[in-house]
């Protein structure tokens, strides 16, 4: 080793990554060791309203993966041990802040009114999917609750973010932008790109890492040797902090200083919500085949569920009892047979939707080519 | 009434259109301090201000995906790429996110923006100041591709495209930025997209163009004689949406096609021109659609004015056509 010594000749390293930061223990109990100060001031009301939209996800989530295997949904992505990444920020914004998904994140767009109906038509691509049949399932819009059109290629929407962010900024609104993405979408150009933009614009905008372990089959030790991914955005000019991705209390709380910094004029912040995939990437993944044995760690998340902890914690405070509980699962369950009995009778999109909305108003090369369409007769589905 | 070249032309277009609305805002690299490698941003920043003109981080994806997120959240973003060699980083936000945006989110968030960027070859730029990357983004469904030739065309044109409800990929013909020159009306004036301009009438074959070769035709027919063959000389102005009736109406009068792009040949816009003719045409034709290209080669360096369609390459493709 050199012992050589000269003004500069100092080697920047980065500390080692905190514990991420909790509130609830695993068993929904404010941990002792805790600030009061820090907990969040939420209502019961709000409270409760946040549990059932957890339970909503949850249910929601089985009911269509079970539909899925029986052949009568194509493809569905499910949120299992997730579901506080989606409320505790949810509640921490205002409904005029933008959202710009990731595939695994239905809870924001239901906490802002996506209705059971929206997202049942979505996903079988009706004539009344909001999006008109075009893209595959849990490929969600909702512009009324500012929840951006969700894409396939991960990443590209967090520069997306970023500018819509600027421009807020640029038309003197004090709107936040989140985006969310998961620990493998920290790999790609456009997760640099975006927040070094952010930094350099003092963006307000929140970056929402649902760091769940797993890209598919690929571990989150394969994406970076970084300490951890908060740690990234120290090297982009702003804070990082990691939370318990199961504590939507300590999401909501990271959240609302995030978003206070940002309408402060303070700029962004990255959020690593650390939790876990417990169940496959999509329906059409086994994570069996890669995630045997001591790298299933299924079983240890389960004990950390982010909707069992929140339930405690609202037990404990005396808000939630077994006959509201209850009373979430028969209306949510009853939503969502409307929705699917509704599906029942309802067609495709009309075979015009196929030329609309590519721009403004249809070229005449593509009204030309859909009546070449339809002076023959429909093409059978080959699946 | 002044006389600009195509830099001051775009120049007046932002400036005119920044005014008027409040909500277009530029970027890019360069584009703001500088007013641009080419100076077509020259001024509006000292004008509007660093939230309006705004010089971004090195990184062609950050700025087409920043430009999309503030179309969606309601500016009018014009993003300069600095040379469309450079716009590949930036492909898959071009490609998969703005050109898709009103489509996958049925309608409820369109994405209205303009991509400004110069293209080309002759400028002794080698491989990666000079290509023509127009058929990848004519290819995209959702984006529309305009090229303008002269000034004129060129303030025109970007102040329809600055109004469009749909993203616009505006490529301006680096090579003639400054030596194609021409009156241009003060105040604004819109050109609609989708209507090629004849710039020659004529009755032996038809001559379909754009960009910069515009001029190395006319230079054809004015210096190497090709005028004797009587050609219709058609710039497209617009490649998408694409003026079918004018280009079919000229081909059925003189049944003679010659097609000319700087582009490789493999694939580049004639390809489409070509086939369009084949299905609308072909019992009008009287000699084999003749295409004048780049190679299918990258662009070279040293010898670019061998590569690139010349007088003479076009004046032999003319009166071959012509005497078929």
């Amino acid at each position: 080793m050199n012992q050589a010594t000269a003004p500069g000749l100092t080697i920047l390293e980065a500390g080692d990554a905190p514990p991420p930061f909790a509130i609830l223990d695993d068993d929904g109990a404010v941990r002792a060791d805790v600030d009061p100060a820090l907990v969040p001031k939420i209502s019961d009301a709000d409270g409760l309203r946040i549990y059932r939209e957890m339970l909503k996800v949850r249910l929601v989530d089985d009911r269509f993966m079970k539909l899925q295997r029986t052949g009568r949904l194509g493809f569905y992505m499910q949120s299992l041990g997730e579901e506080a990444t989606h409320l505790g920020v949810a509640y921490a914004l205002r409904q005029s802040d933008w959202v710009f998904p990731s595939y695994r994140e239905p809870g924001i767009a239901f906490w802002r009114g996506y209705t059971l109906r929206d997202f049942t038509n979505q996903l079988f691509g009706n004539a009344e999917d909001p999006v008109k049949g075009r893209q595959m399932p849990v490929h969600h819009t909702f512009r009324a609750g500012n929840f951006v059109s969700i894409s396939s290629p991960v990443g590209t929407q967090i520069p997306q973010a970023v500018g819509a962010a600027r421009a807020a900024q640029i038309m003197g609104k004090d709107d936040v932008s989140v985006v969310y993405f998961g620990e493998g979408t920290a790999s790609p150009g456009d997760f640099h790109v975006g927040l070094n933009f952010a930094g350099v614009w003092k963006a307000p905008c929140i970056f929402v890492c649902r760091n769940n372990g797993w890209a598919i089959s690929t571990p989150a030790t394969v994406q970076t040797a970084a300490k951890s991914i908060a740690h990234k955005a120290l090297a982009y000019g702003f804070p990082g902090i990691r939370v318990d991705g199961n504590d939507v209390l300590a999401l909501a709380a990271v959240t609302l200083q995030a978003a206070a910094r940002a309408r402060a004029g303070e700029g962004p912040t990255l959020i690593e919500a650390c939790t876990y995939r417990r169940a496959a990437h999509s329906s059409s993944d086994d994570p069996s085949v890669y995630r045997k044995g001591d790298l299933d760690e299924s079983a240890i998340w389960e004990k950390r569920d982010p909707l069992n902890r929140f339930g405690k914690y609202m037990t404990k405070r005396g808000v939630l009892t077994p006959a509201i509980e209850q009373i979430y699962r028969d209306e949510i369950t009853a939503e969502l047979q409307a929705a699917l009995a509704a599906v029942e009778t309802i067609g495709p999109p009309p075979l015009v939707s196929l030329i609309e909305d590519v721009y403004a108003q249809p070229l005449p090369i593509l009204k030309e080519q859909l009546a070449e369409l339809l002076a023959l007769p429909r093409q059978k589905l080959s699946h | 009434m002044p006389v600009y070249n195509i830099i001051q032309a775009v120049n007046d277009a932002l400036r005119l259109e920044m005014r008027k609305n409040p909500r277009v805002v530029v970027l890019g690299e360069d584009v703001g301090r500088f007013g641009g490698v080419f100076r077509a941003t020259t001024g509006l920043q000292e004008e509007f201000g660093k939230d309006r003109v705004m010089d971004t981080p090195l990184a062609e994806a950050g700025i087409i995906g920043t430009a999309i997120g503030m179309a969606l959240y309601g500016l009018r973003p014009v993003a300069e790429i600095q040379f469309a060699d450079f716009i590949f980083p930036a492909f898959d936000q071009i490609v998969n996110e703005l050109a898709k945006f009103r489509y996958r989110s049925g309608g409820e968030y369109p994405a209205p923006m303009v991509i400004r960027t110069p293209y080309g070859g002759g400028i002794r730029g080698g491989h990666y100041h000079s290509q023509s990357p127009e058929a990848l983004f004519a290819h995209t469904a959702g984006l529309k591709v305009i090229i303008p030739s002269n000034p004129y065309d060129a303030k025109g044109l970007l102040l329809t495209a600055l109004r469009d409800e749909d993203p616009v990929m505006f490529l301006e013909p680096k090579r003639v930025y400054r030596a194609a020159r021409g009156e241009v009306p003060e105040g604004e004036y819109t050109i609609p997209f989708g209507q090629a301009k004849i710039v020659r009438e004529g009755q032996g074959l038809t001559v379909l163009c754009y960009g910069a070769m515009l001029h190395v035709v006319m230079e054809a027919l004015e210096k190497q004689g090709a005028a004797e063959f009587d050609p219709e000389v058609i710039d497209l102005r617009s490649l998408v949406p694409l003026d079918t009736e004018t280009i079919l109406e000229s081909v059925r009068k003189t049944g003679r096609v010659v097609i000319v792009h700087e582009a490789q040949k493999t694939c580049g816009f004639g390809a489409e021109l070509s086939a369009l003719i084949a299905e609308k045409a072909l019992l009008h034709l009287e000699a084999p659609i003749v295409r004048v290209c780049g190679l299918d080669t990258p662009f070279p360096y040293t010898l670019e004015m061998e590569y690139l369609p010349s007088p003479e390459r076009i004046t032999k493709a003319i009166a071959d056509t012509a005497r078929f």
